[in-house]
């Protein structure tokens, strides 16, 4: 039961750190649909300018605001420099440059840094973990994922549904023609989104930096099973990427811990670990599959 | 096949008026490992091999030496066009530098079936220790279920009765587990195959805290391993369960990049920083007049691949005659940084292991003691199967 509990925590830190990624990336795509395979890097460039910042003043905290501001600087530059001219462009043409901006980016951290993973400082207060129930430990810093994630969530859902820019991006992802239609300065909107994506990937990327290893190539890991969480949550959806995000966590964590040993009720132990982890490693692709067969526009489409 | 070697003839008679000219230095062909998030292993290996020849200004045994470097970015099919590029258009006759298993897989045997020679300082994967032996294929660093032999044999001297298990779901991953049990010997309290791009084991923690097994062991390389360790510390299974680990988990890179939260483990190894010998001092000196990141076990593996060529270079004066070339080679009559080193009958190395403890030095960074003798004059499980 204990390990049940726990399993569902992991899940629901995974399925934030993927929320945080899909939402930036639902916006591009659904606003101003564009493949960005670059998201990735956003949140690498925002993990390491954080980290190295930390690592500078012998402060967390510092990282913190630090590895945001550069990502979202990078999502502007990426987006006046690149992006912008791919708009009226084919997809593939799209995943062709963001692809190259993956390739370059790397090079750059390479140049930079090295090749050699760099490492957060945590704040003592937080490096732990705690005793939430009788048995149950739980690192602190995990919990604080889970905080903040959730502490976004709610920001981008007032953001989206209470304030003039929200309506404007709203709009945007239903009908971008008749946004443009009715004077609204859309390529402002654009630049203000993907900064805001940016932002957001780089927010994913500092605070998984203490967990996993900040290095290149990191962003890659990651981006697959983020556009994954587009999918499913519909693309240009806040709140399906957020349903998708944590749902796909949990999925994902609960197959990987426990279905090896369901299986091995049935099969001989050594089968069972290698159809269960290889099923488990299929598991959320499965589910997209699933959810795309019942609902071929994910499960909150933007009605376009 | 023949189309090939065809080619491979023409290339050569269209190169021996221009071998002439460059004669005086020979050429070394580095198939390496570069970019990526385990680029700095290929880096390491590279420059520890370059270092042999820097000491040498530029000559290794007193003779000239060229190096020809390209990065594989780690996929089979680049690697074994480097080689052919090597050796077609440069007539390199000598090749070294492959990381990993899966590159050397599909590099090597086209390497030695060309009658080069192909020595490495790293991957030692098993199917060409035991019957798919070469005679122009040697290893200096380790045959790979080696690593993970010396580490069972260290769960068992330290006496615990039972281990987790895990390591990513390829094949260096189960040969990691295989060797590990091969000389352990004592109950597996739980048996893990992880993804190979996981960096997240929150849920394997948690199976490791339900097992409560006596130690950890794990075979997670470069930031696969980082990111374990410091979730391992901040779940506080640091405290409760002990791990022991083999050599790619400990690289002193890894060990920085985890800082603190790496100190007690055990470790093994094949080589350690703190080895008095003369070979092993002259090394770490050098490398750090001449670079400031850490010496690792890869830059310990490029350098004595380096004064194995000279060895040989010393006696040969260069490449031409392969067959001296081989029986050079073979003899290993050069001071390896981790003492006695020799060729076992499969071209593999036979050396000891030691039993190291991870520890914080005293300027704040992390480094390994080396504790005691494990293993003496070890060579591998697949030598009595190589018929050469």
């Amino acid at each position: 039961m204990i390990l049940i509990l726990e399993q569902l925590l992991n899940g629901l830190q995974y399925g934030i750190m993927l929320f945080l990624m899909a939402a930036g990336l639902t916006l591009i795509f659904g606003i101003m649909g564009v493949i960005n395979l670059a998201h990735g890097s956003l949140y690498m460039i925002g993990a390491f300018a954080g980290t190295y910042a930390a690592m500078r003043y012998g402060s967390f905290w510092i990282g913190l605001p630090v590895g945001l501001v550069t990502a979202m600087i990078a999502g502007f530059i990426v987006e006046t420099v690149v992006v912008r001219r791919l708009y009226q462009r084919d997809h593939l043409d799209q995943v062709l440059a963001t692809f190259a901006l993956i390739l370059v980016s790397n090079q750059l951290i390479v140049l930079i840094f090295g090749r050699q993973p760099i490492f957060t400082p945590l704040p003592a207060a937080l490096s732990g973990s705690i005793e939430l129930l009788p048995g149950l430990f739980y690192p602190m810093y995990r919990l604080l994922i889970i905080g903040v994630g959730l502490l976004v969530a709610g920001l981008l859902y007032l953001l989206i549904n209470r304030t003039r820019i929200g309506m404007l991006v709203r709009a945007g992802s239903t009908n971008r023609d008749m946004v443009r239609a009715l004077g609204v300065n859309i390529r402002m909107l654009y630049t203000l989104v993907f900064g805001l994506g940016a932002l957001l990937a780089g927010l994913a990327g500092y605070m998984t930096g203490p967990i996993l290893s900040v290095q290149v190539g990191m962003g890659e890991q990651i981006l697959l099973a983020t556009f994954v969480v587009v999918v499913i949550g519909g693309v240009g959806s806040i709140k399906g990427a957020f349903i998708a995000g944590v749902g796909l966590g949990i999925v994902d964590t609960m197959l990987r811990a426990f279905l090896p040993q369901i299986l091995e009720a049935f099969l001989p132990p050594a089968d069972a670990q290698a159809v269960g982890s290889g099923v488990s490693s299929m598991g959320i692709y499965l589910l997209m599959a699933l959810v795309l067969l019942v609902r071929p526009k994910g499960l909150f489409p933007a009605e376009n | 096949m023949q189309i090939r070697s065809i080619i491979a003839g023409v290339a050569t008679a269209l190169s021996l008026g221009s071998a002439a000219v460059a004669e005086d230095a020979v050429k070394i062909g580095v198939v390496t490992t570069l970019s990526g998030p385990a680029g700095y292993l290929g880096q390491d290996v590279r420059d520890g091999l370059m270092l042999a020849a820097d000491m040498e200004g530029g000559k290794l045994g007193g003779v000239p030496v060229e190096f020809l470097v390209e990065d594989d970015g780690l996929k089979p099919g680049n690697g074994r066009q480097i080689a052919e590029k090597f050796m077609y258009d440069e007539n390199v006759k000598l090749l070294t530098g492959i990381i990993f298993s899966n590159v050397a897989g599909a590099t090597v045997p086209d390497i030695v079936s060309n009658d080069a020679i192909y020595i490495s300082p790293n991957a030692g994967p098993s199917s060409m220790a035991g019957a798919g032996c070469d005679k122009n294929y040697f290893v200096v660093s380790w045959q790979n279920d080696a690593l993970h032999e010396a580490t069972g044999a260290a769960a068992k001297k330290l006496g615990y009765k039972s281990v987790f298990v895990l390591a990513p779901n390829y094949q260096a991953g189960k040969d990691a587990i295989a060797g590990f049990k091969r000389t352990f010997g004592g109950e597996i309290a739980g048996e893990l195959y992880t993804q190979l791009d996981q960096t997240d084991y929150s849920a394997e923690m948690a199976q490791i805290r339900a097992a409560k097994p006596d130690a950890v062991f794990q075979f997670l390389p470069g930031g696969l391993g980082i990111a374990f360790l410091r979730q391992y510390d901040q779940s506080g299974l640091r405290d409760q369960i002990p791990m022991v680990l083999s050599e790619p988990s400990t690289d002193l890179v890894v060990l920085n990049a985890v800082g603190d939260a790496a100190t007690g483990i055990v470790s093994t190894a094949h080589w350690n920083t703190d080895f008095d010998n003369a070979a092993s001092k002259d090394f770490i000196k050098a490398w750090y007049e001449k670079y400031d990141r850490p010496v690792t076990y890869y830059a310990s593996q490029g350098y004595d691949t380096g004064r194995l060529i000279a060895s040989a270079l010393a006696k040969t004066g260069g490449v031409d005659d392969i067959d001296a070339l081989r029986e050079a080679i073979r003899a290993a009559d050069f001071d390896s940084v981790r003492g006695d080193f020799a060729f076992g009958p499969n071209q593999h190395p036979i050396q000891n292991w030691y039993m190291l403890d991870i520890v914080k030095n005293e300027d704040g960074t992390m480094g390994a003691k080396t504790r005691e003798l494990l293993l003496e004059a070890y060579g591998d499980s697949y030598s009595a199967e190589c018929k050469m």
